[in-house]
C-alpha cells in the first residue's frame, strides 16, 4: 500500500495529537499531581509514536519514545512533574512539532535531537533509577508478548470483586491473550468479531489495551481479554480460532490471588469492596452496555472531509445563487405564475442549501484560541511575568475563510497585551494588584457578528501619553487632540507609525502593528474598537462577519453603472428634498434624526461619466463605520440582494473604496463598494 | 529536427493599429469576443474595467491606451485575449487577434535603441519573417509599468 495516501491522515492527526500534548501538559503543571493527565499525555505520545514508525519517520519516532520514557517515569510515580521536567519535555514537543511542519511542507521530518534526547534520558536516568524495579506495570500496549497476568495491575477494585463473586458462583476467570496475524488488514474487525463470540460465552470484564483504544485500532498485533465464562478454556479457544486472520489464542486461568503476589495494598481495598460484591455483580454487565452504547456512535457521527473539496462545493454553490439571481430576473419579466412559483420554491431551497454549505465550512475558533496558551506561556517566561490566560467561547464558529485571517492579529494584540498591558509582579505588587496578571480571551456571537474580546487587568492606556506621542508624530494636531473622546484617543495608536511602547522590545513594538492588526480586520469587514482605564487593563474588541463568501447588498444605480453596498454597514436609505442639503465647511450635510450626516456624491468619487441629475429629490445611504455616519449619493435604489462575493483578482490591488466584485443576474459584474473607506 | 523545433516560438498575432504583435501562446489562455466591460473607478486608465469571465472577474486592460495609440471604436473583429502571468489573469484588447504561428529563434532581434518617441521597455524583441515584422511584447511589462507601481504606492 503506498503510504502517500496516508500521508495526510498522519500529518491531521500528529497536529491533533501535538496540541493534546501541548493542552494537557499546561493542565499537568498547573495541577502536577495530576495523573490522569499524565495518561493523557502519555497516550497521546505513544499514539504519536507508534504512528511515525509506521511512517518511517524514525527521528520523530525516537523522540516521541524517549519523552514516552520520562512520562511512563512521571505515570508510575517515579519521578515527581517539575517545571524543568516540563521545560525539557515543552521543548520536545515544539521540536516534534517542527518535525511534522517539515513533514507537511515535503520534508522528512529530520532533525538533529540529540542534545534534547540527552536531556530525557538524563532525566529519566537520574531520577528514575533507585525504583526502576519496584513496579512490573510496563505501559499495557508495549507489553503484547509475554502471556503472563499483565492485566492484574490494571484492574479496580470494582472489577476484583466481579472476578471474585463469580468464583463463588461458579464461573471461571479465563485470560486469553489473542494475536493476529501480522499482515491481518481489518483489525478492528478482527477485534469485534473475537469480542462477539467472547460475549456469547460470558462477559468481557476487562480488555488491554481499553476497547475504545482497540477499536480504533491503537494496538500492535495482540491484545489481552479477562472473561467470566462457564464454557471450557478449549471450547472458547476453538471459537476464537474460527475467526479468520488470527494468528494464535493462549488461554489461561486467571486467579486473582496473583494479583496479591505483584501488588501489596489491594488487599485491603478488596476487603473494603466485598461487602458491596452482591449488588456489584448484578450492575456489571449493565454498566458494560452503557460504556459501548455510548462509544459507538461517537465514531459515527463524524468524517474527515478534505477542505478543497468543500471549497469545490461552495463555488458551485456560488455559481448556482448567480443562476438563482438570473432566473429571478427572468420569472419577473416574464410574470407567468408558474414559473415565479417554481423560481420561489427553488429560492427557498437554495437558501436552505447555502445555510447548510455554510455551516458546513464553519470551524471552531479554538483551532485558533488552541496556540495561545503555549504563546502565553513562553511570553510570560521571556517576559518575566506572571499571566493567567483565560478561554471563554473557544467552541464559537466561524467561517474558514475568517479563521485563516484572524490568527495573526489575535497574536498580535496578545503580545501586545502582555508586552505593553500586564506590568511585572514586582510594579503590579506596588500597585496593590496580584502578582499574577490575568489575559482573557472571550469568543461569542451576536446576530450575524462574531465578536472576539481581548483583556487584561495592566496598566491600561495612558490618554495624555497617547495624545503627546500622537501630536509629536503629527498623527493629529494640538487643537484636534483637545476635543477627542476617550474612544477617539484609543483610536489614535492603531494609526499607523504610532508606537507608544517607551522602548522596543523584540516582542512588540516595532512601531508597525496594531495599525496593521486595524487594516486586517477592517479588510475582513469587521472592526476593532478599544476600551481602556487608566491602571486597571484594556478590552480590544473585534467585530468580524459570519461569513465572508455570500454577503447581503443593497444593488444600487448610478447613472448606468451598478454598485452593492453591504448590508451590514447601511443603517438606512432615504430620499432627501434637494432644499433640504446644507452645507457645512463647504461639504454637503443633512440633518439625520437630529445628526449632522456629511454627504458623499458616489457620482463624483467614482468619476462615473455623464450629466448630473438635478432631480427635486435625491436618495441617500445612510452608512456608518464605528459610531460615525455619511450618506451616500445614489440615482436609484434597486434592492436587496445575496451575492457572492468575489475578488478582482491579483492585477487590480488596493482600488479605492472598492472591495471587490459580483457577478449579478444578468451576468454582468458589479462593484463592492467598501463603505469603511469612504468614511475618514 | 525536433531540436531545432523547440526553439521556435509559438505565438500568437494580433493587430493594434496596422503593427502586428506576438505573444507566446503559453501566456495565453484564450480569446474572447468583446462582452459588457464594467468599469472600474480611480484606476490607471489603460484599465477598461472588469468582465465576467466564466464566473471569474477578471480586469481587462486597453492595449491602445496602454501603448499611447489613439482610441478606436470596438468592431466586430476586436478581441479580448486573456493572458495569464504571475498567478494573474488580465483580457487585453486588441484589434484583431487572427494567427498562430511559429517563429524562429534566430528570427528575433533584440527591441532596436529607439523606436519612435515611445519608451518601449515592454517590447521584447523584432521577429522579421519574410515579409512580416513581428514585436515580441514583455507582458510583464506591459502589466506592470511604473505607473501602476506608482498608483500602488500611492494607494498601498
Amino acid at each position: 500500500m503506498e503510504t502517500n495516501e496516508y500521508l495526510e491522515v498522519f500529518i491531521d492527526e500528529s497536529k491533533e495529537h501535538i496540541q493534546s500534548l501541548n493542552d494537557h501538559l499546561l493542565e499537568l503543571e498547573k495541577n502536577p499531581s495530576d495523573l490522569t493527565m499524565v495518561n493523557e499525555i502519555f497516550r497521546s505520545a505513544h499514539t504519536l509514536k507508534g504512528m511515525s514508525a509506521t511512517m518511517g519517520y524514525q527521528d520523530l519516532a525516537d523522540l516521541t519514545h524517549k519523552m514516552e520514557n520520562v512520562l511512563d517515569a512521571v505515570r508510575n510515580q517515579q519521578l515527581v512533574v517539575t517545571t524543568a521536567i516540563l521545560d525539557v519535555v515543552f521543548e520536545a514537543v515544539d521540536q516534534l512539532e517542527e518535525m511534522v511542519m517539515d513533514i507537511a511542507s515535503g520534508g522528512e521530518g529530520r532533525k538533529d535531537v540529540v542534545h534534547l534526547v540527552e536531556q530525557l534520558n538524563a532525566i529519566e536516568r537520574g531520577e528514575a533509577l533507585p525504583e526502576e524495579n519496584s513496579n512490573t506495570a510496563a505501559p499495557v500496549s508495549e507489553s503484547d508478548h509475554q502471556p503472563q497476568s499483565t492485566l492484574v495491575s490494571t484492574l479496580d477494585e470494582f472489577e476484583m470483586t466481579v472476578l471474585r463473586e463469580s468464583n463463588d458462583q461458579g464461573y471461571q476467570n479465563l485470560e486469553l491473550h489473542i494475536t493476529l496475524r501480522e499482515d491481518c488488514l481489518l483489525k478492528a474487525a478482527r477485534v469485534f468479531m473475537v469480542f462477539e463470540i467472547l460475549e456469547q460465552s460470558g462477559e468481557v470484564i476487562k480488555s488491554a489495551p481499553t476497547v475504545q483504544d482497540l477499536e480504533e485500532e491503537k494496538f500492535e498485533q495482540s491484545f489481552t481479554v479477562l472473561l467470566v465464562t462457564k464454557d471450557k478454556a478449549e471450547e472458547i479457544e476453538k471459537k476464537v480460532m474460527k475467526v479468520s486472520e488470527i494468528e494464535s489464542v493462549k488461554v489461561q486461568n486467571f486467579s486473582i490471588e496473583q494479583r496479591s503476589s505483584q501488588s501489596g495494598n489491594s488487599e485491603d481495598t478488596n476487603k473494603l469492596s466485598e461487602e458491596k460484591g452482591a449488588t456489584a455483580v448484578a450492575e456489571a454487565p449493565v454498566k458494560q452496555e452503557k460504556d459501548t452504547a455510548k462509544k459507538a456512535p461517537v465514531s459515527n457521527k463524524t468524517i474527515r472531509v478534505n477542505i478543497d473539496r468543500l471549497d469545490a462545493l461552495m463555488n458551485l454553490f456560488e455559481e448556482l445563487v448567480i443562476d438563482r439571481g438570473r432566473l429571478e430576473q427572468i420569472a419577473d419579466s416574464l410574470k407567468h405564475t408558474e414559473l415565479q412559483e417554481t423560481v420561489e420554491r427553488m429560492t427557498r431551497i437554495s437558501g436552505d442549501l447555502q445555510n447548510i454549505i455554510l455551516n458546513m465550512r464553519m470551524v471552531p475558533i479554538d483551532q485558533v484560541f488552541n496556540r495561545f496558551p503555549r504563546m502565553v506561556r513562553q511570553l510570560a517566561k521571556d517576559l518575566g511575568k506572571q499571566i493567567n490566560l483565560e478561554i471563554e467561547g473557544a467552541e464559537t464558529e466561524l467561517d474558514r475563510t475568517v479563521i485563516d485571517e484572524i490568527g495573526d492579529p489575535l497574536v498580535h494584540l496578545i503580545r501586545n497585551a502582555l508586552d505593553h498591558g500586564v506590568e511585572l509582579p514586582e510594579v503590579r505588587e506596588q500597585k496593590g494588584k496580584p502578582r499574577e496578571g490575568s489575559l482573557k480571551l472571550n469568543a461569542y456571537h451576536s446576530g450575524n457578528h462574531v465578536f472576539i474580546e481581548i483583556s487584561d487587568d495592566g496598566a491600561g492606556i495612558n490618554r495624555e501619553k497617547v495624545i503627546n506621542k500622537a501630536v509629536s508624530n503629527g498623527v493629529v494636531t494640538n487643537d484636534q487632540a483637545e476635543n477627542l473622546t476617550e474612544k477617539q484617543v484609543y483610536q489614535l495608536i492603531m494609526e499607523s507609525g504610532f508606537s507608544t511602547a517607551d522602548k522596543i522590545s523584540d516582542v512588540s513594538g516595532r512601531g508597525v502593528g496594531l495599525d496593521v492588526v486595524k487594516n486586517t480586520i477592517e479588510s475582513l469587514g469587521g472592526n476593532i474598537t478599544i476600551d481602556s482605564t487608566f491602571e486597571k487593563g484594556s478590552i480590544f474588541s473585534i467585530q468580524l462577519p459570519l461569513t465572508l463568501s455570500i454577503i447581503s447588498v443593497m444593488l444600487v444605480e448610478i447613472k448606468e453603472e451598478k454598485y452593492a453596498v453591504p448590508l451590514s454597514s447601511i443603517i438606512e436609505t432615504a430620499v432627501i428634498k434637494k432644499s433640504n442639503i446644507m452645507s457645512a465647511h463647504n461639504k454637503k450635510v443633512i440633518d439625520f434624526r437630529g445628526k449632522v450626516v456629511p454627504l458623499i456624491d458616489l457620482q463624483d468619487v467614482f468619476e462615473v461619466p455623464g450629466e448630473k441629475h438635478d432631480d427635486e429629490y435625491c436618495s441617500v445611504i445612510i452608512i456608518r463605520k464605528g459610531d460615525k455616519m455619511a450618506g451616500l449619493i445614489v440615482d436609484t435604489f434597486i434592492g436587496q440582494q445575496e451575492v457572492v462575493l468575489k475578488s478582482l483578482g491579483n492585477y487590480l490591488t488596493d482600488v479605492f473604496a472598492i472591495s471587490g466584485a459580483t457577478i449579478l443576474g444578468d451576468g454582468q459584474v458589479a462593484l463592492i463598494i467598501d463603505s469603511n473607506s469612504l468614511i475618514v | 529536427m525536433p531540436q531545432d523545433n523547440k526553439q521556435d516560438i509559438k505565438a500568437i498575432i494580433f493587430q493594434l493599429n496596422d503593427e502586428e504583435f506576438a505573444i507566446s501562446v503559453q501566456q495565453v489562455s484564450g480569446i474572447e469576443r468583446m462582452q459588457h466591460i464594467t468599469r472600474v473607478p480611480q484606476t490607471a486608465s489603460f484599465v477598461k474595467g472588469v468582465i465576467n469571465l466564466r464566473g471569474v472577474v477578471t480586469p481587462i486592460i486597453d492595449l491602445r491606451k496602454r501603448f499611447g495609440l489613439d482610441a478606436a471604436d470596438f468592431t466586430d473583429s476586436t478581441r479580448m485575449i486573456i493572458v495569464y502571468m504571475d498567478e494573474m489573469e488580465v483580457g487585453l484588447i486588441v484589434d484583431a487577434a487572427y494567427d498562430v504561428i511559429d517563429i524562429p529563434e534566430e528570427a528575433v532581434e533584440p527591441a532596436p535603441e529607439v523606436v519612435g518617441a515611445v519608451d518601449v521597455d515592454y517590447i521584447e524583441g523584432v521577429a522579421k519573417l519574410e515579409d512580416r515584422l513581428l514585436i515580441l511584447l514583455n507582458l510583464n511589462n506591459v502589466l506592470t509599468d511604473e505607473e501602476v507601481r506608482a498608483l500602488k504606492t500611492v494607494e498601498g
